[in-house]
């Protein structure tokens, strides 16, 4: 045997055996190809356990009863509603409305009325026109009747049933029910037009922030400036924009069965209607105890439309000053 | 007493609509509402399943938590029913109940709710016993009678199954220790080789 020819043997053998080294370990690959087979048998799954993987998947199959969600076996979610609204819907929401009553009465007892600092002049000026005081009105009183006849239905069963009976409770839930569902689309209808009119006297500003810092002039004795509304006015005018469109979209989805809305969608929009209507209901209150008995004159404005000018120049001083120089650039 | 349970064998239910169209006929429900329905996943495919649904009389019944005129009640036998002279159609019911089990004839325009009506085990109301009002507003109340609900008494395979609840986990039980075919014990190939 030639050296060469040595040489080749043993770099083929070296070749075979590294070969060898790369290869065997993947014969590893032969046993488990037939335990790949054996794991398939074990995948088939159990045909009843799908069935309920299913069904709580929320998965829709099919039923010869139709309509709507007839195929859904089961839907989970009524249980979150039921939780949230019967539990921290109702009851921090009688929190909240119960605490705005007592911070107003406290309020009132500790401020009293913002009385004029000047006497009258005798003197009025408009403010809000006939068109206007009919938008306000409409609206208020249908936000009362839908906030009384809502709230019913939300408490009813532990303020009212005690008081009424069962049966008699349930004549009048029945008026209320549908007097909410048809006087709701109204009352959107008045909110809608209310934004629309009073848009233009809402934009916000730095006047409005300094009317905050002072607290609006009811606490304190500062007199801060305030346009034809103030900032408070305005933010509730923006709350009523915001958080009224929420609840009106909502209320829609709620009052019009008949479009196939699946319950899921309900129930979002049952909790963002009882939890929007439970904050614009307390944000109501406090309006309401500012334009009646928290602040002299405030009310005839919205009554008989003319406020005096000791009360315009007091309260919203800029108005006044524009209304002014209006009136002389007119003589003038 | 008595606590009344339906079950519903999903290894038997051949989605006939018996149960369904039994109840209809038996109570006369108006037109719209179904009290009982089957349910089938995979419709088709190998593996098919159905399921009768209707009221299963809740313990602690979502429905008559949020009903705000409170107008259920719950039998002795376990039956939930409710009282339609008070219902006012607020649907809450149906939002809560996770089997869709509450219904509405339609009353008026947009699809407004009528007084809601359901499963009611076949127990009528809360009128007097096989009075006029109560088959008019319920329908005809065969636990009074002595009987099971007409859908459970009418299933050809004996899937659905209705009745107090100790009796009709016995009889399941012995079911499915004598069922041939499928184990019911799944799972056990695949853990114990031996
Ligand atoms: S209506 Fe629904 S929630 Fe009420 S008892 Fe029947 S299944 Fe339960
Ligand atoms: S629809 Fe009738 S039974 Fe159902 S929650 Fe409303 S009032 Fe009660």
């Amino acid at each position: 045997m030639t050296l060469s020819k040595r040489k080749k043997m043993m770099s083929l053998t070296g070749i075979l055996m590294l070969l060898a080294i790369f290869l065997l370990p993947m014969t590893g690959y032969i046993s488990t190809g037939f335990a790949n087979e054996n794991e398939q048998q074990a995948k088939i799954t159990n045909p009843k356990s799908d069935y309920w993987r299913l069904v709580r998947g929320n998965e829709k199959g099919y039923s010869a009863v139709k309509g709507r969600e007839t195929n859904e076996l089961i839907q989970g979610s009524g249980q979150n509603w039921r939780a949230l609204r019967n539990g921290p819907v109702a009851t921090y929401g009688s929190w909240m409305i119960g605490l705005t009553l007592a911070v107003l009465a406290l309020f009132y007892l500790w401020r009293g009325k913002v009385e004029l600092t000047h006497p009258r002049t005798g003197e009025t000026v408009e403010r809000w026109s006939v068109k206007e005081r009919r938008i306000h009105w409409v609206t208020a009183i249908l936000f009362i009747i839908l906030a009384v006849t809502g709230m019913s239905l939300l408490y009813g069963r532990l303020v009212l049933i005690p008081v009424f009976g069962h049966h008699g409770f349930s004549a009048y839930a029945e008026i209320a029910k549908w007097a909410h569902n048809l006087l709701g689309p109204l009352f959107m209808v008045g909110l809608l037009s209310m934004i629309i009119n009073w848009f233009k006297y809402n934009y916000l500003n730095k006047i409005d922030l300094q009317w905050f810092k002072d607290f609006g002039g009811m606490i304190g004795d500062k007199h801060p400036s305030a346009e034809k509304l103030n900032g408070g006015e305005k933010m509730w005018f923006w709350s009523l924009t915001v958080i009224g469109i929420a609840l009106c979209l909502t209320g829609l989805v709620l009052d019009f069965p008949n479009f196939d809305q699946e319950r899921e969608v309900i129930q979002i929009s049952h909790l963002t209607h009882v939890i929007t209507a439970l904050v614009l209901t307390s944000f109501a209150l406090g309006h309401i105890y500012i334009g009646t008995i928290g602040t002299e004159g405030a009310l005839e404005g919205m009554v008989t439309g003319k406020v005096d000018t000791a009360w315009a120049e007091q309260h919203h001083d800029l108005w006044m000053k524009e209304l002014r120089q209006s009136e002389d650039s007119k003589s003038g | 007493m008595a606590r009344m349970k339906f079950l519903c064998d999903e290894e038997r239910c051949i989605e006939c609509n018996a149960c369904v169209t039994a109840c209809k006929n038996e109570h006369e429900v108006p037109w719209g509402v179904n009290r009982r329905r089957v349910v089938t996943m995979d419709d088709g495919l190998p593996g098919e399943k159905s399921i009768s649904v209707a009221c299963m009389h809740c313990t602690d019944a979502p429905c008559q938590a949020v009903c705000p005129v409170d107008c259920f009640y719950t039998t002795d036998d376990g039956v939930v029913l409710h009282d339609k002279d008070m219902c006012i159609g607020c649907g809450y019911c149906l939002y809560a109940c996770p089997f869709g089990a509450p219904q509405y004839p339609q009353e008026g325009a947009f699809g407004a709710r009528g007084k809601m009506d359901k499963c009611t085990f076949c127990g009528g109301g809360p009128e007097e016993d096989h009075s006029h009002e109560e088959l008019e507003k319920y329908g005809r109340n065969r636990l009074a009678e002595g009987k099971l609900p007409l859908c459970a008494e009418m299933c050809s395979t004996k899937a659905l199954i209705a009745g107090d609840g100790d009796i009709v986990s016995d009889l399941f039980r012995n079911r499915v220790i004598r069922r041939q075919g499928r184990q019911e014990t799944w799972g056990w190939d695949t853990a114990y080789q031996d």
